[in-house]
């Protein structure tokens, strides 16, 4: 138990270092008690998964991603401590600028004009909030889930519900989204 | 910001609103198989026939990408 504490501790003080960036109001100390607390959680996580562990991977590997996992999520939720989650309206100004910027590339600009359209008329206001905040005000899905008392799992749902519905308007008025994808590969 | 940013901001905009075009794993498919993709991935097997929508969800879902990019990262380190 004691070895995969330490384990599960490397990961997440690896993971907390990572992100040190996103967290510049925080002490060492501070560093090392998210990384303690990540290990903490992602050792009962372990335990209660271990039934699950179907030996396709090494073990570290399985363990690790519990951990990482664990630190990631508290790492940015401490990033996002005591903002707010941006308003709808700023996100219609980043769209706002996507389309000037590109005002001499009429297929793309219709595109995003039409986009934005869609976002308001297609989408329900719930498919609405959570595709504004996480693809174009830049809201980590689990600050989201936190906040809406949700999860990261059932939150991607319901954008990717809402992604299917604004393709399929969008294909209903003749943009090819499938051929931007293709060109997007090449 | 120059022509070329403001055809990359574009892009990244229709890119994430609009997501992956094919079918993709959900975020709880994603972390059951993200130790075995990630190993293939090192190994140098083919991680994306062997798991089929992983791709397109770490394309569509920046939190199970950074994830990887961590598991990744954290396997490479040694």
């Amino acid at each position: 138990m004691v070895e995969l504490h330490a384990l599960l501790l490397k990961a997440a003080r690896f993971e907390v270092n990572r992100r040190r960036a996103s967290l510049p109001h925080l002490r060492g100390d501070d560093h090392e008690d998210l990384a303690q607390q990540s290990a903490d959680d992602a050792l009962l996580a372990v335990l209660g998964k271990l039934g699950e562990f179907r030996g396709e991977s090494r073990f570290t590997t399985w363990a690790y991603k519990f951990a990482l996992l664990e630190a990631g999520v508290k790492v940015r939720r401490r990033a996002w401590q005591g903002r707010e989650v941006p308003l709808e309206d700023e996100a219609w100004a980043v769209l706002a600028d996507a389309r000037r910027g590109v005002s001499g590339e009429a297929e793309t600009r219709d595109l995003i004009e039409a986009l934005g359209e869609e976002i308001e008329r297609s989408l329900s206001a719930h498919q609405r909030a959570v595709l504004v905040a996480v693809t174009l005000n830049d809201v980590p899905i689990d600050v989201l889930a936190e906040r809406l008392g949700s999860s990261r799992g059932a939150l991607y749902k319901t954008l990717h519900d809402a992604r299917r519905k604004l393709r399929a308007a969008l294909a209903e008025r003749g943009f090819d989204t499938a051929e931007r994808d293709r060109s997007e590969q090449r | 910001m120059s022509q070329a940013d403001d055809r990359i901001d574009a892009a990244r905009i229709l890119a994430r609103t609009l997501g992956p075009g094919g079918p993709e794993l959900s975020c709880e498919e994603c972390f059951a198989e993200l130790d075995r993709y990630v190993e293939l991935e090192l190994a140098g097997a083919d991680a994306d026939g062997s798991v089929p929508g992983m791709r397109a969800h770490l394309a569509g879902c920046p939190a199970c990408d950074e994830d990887h990019r961590s598991l990744l990262g954290l396997l490479g380190d040694g």
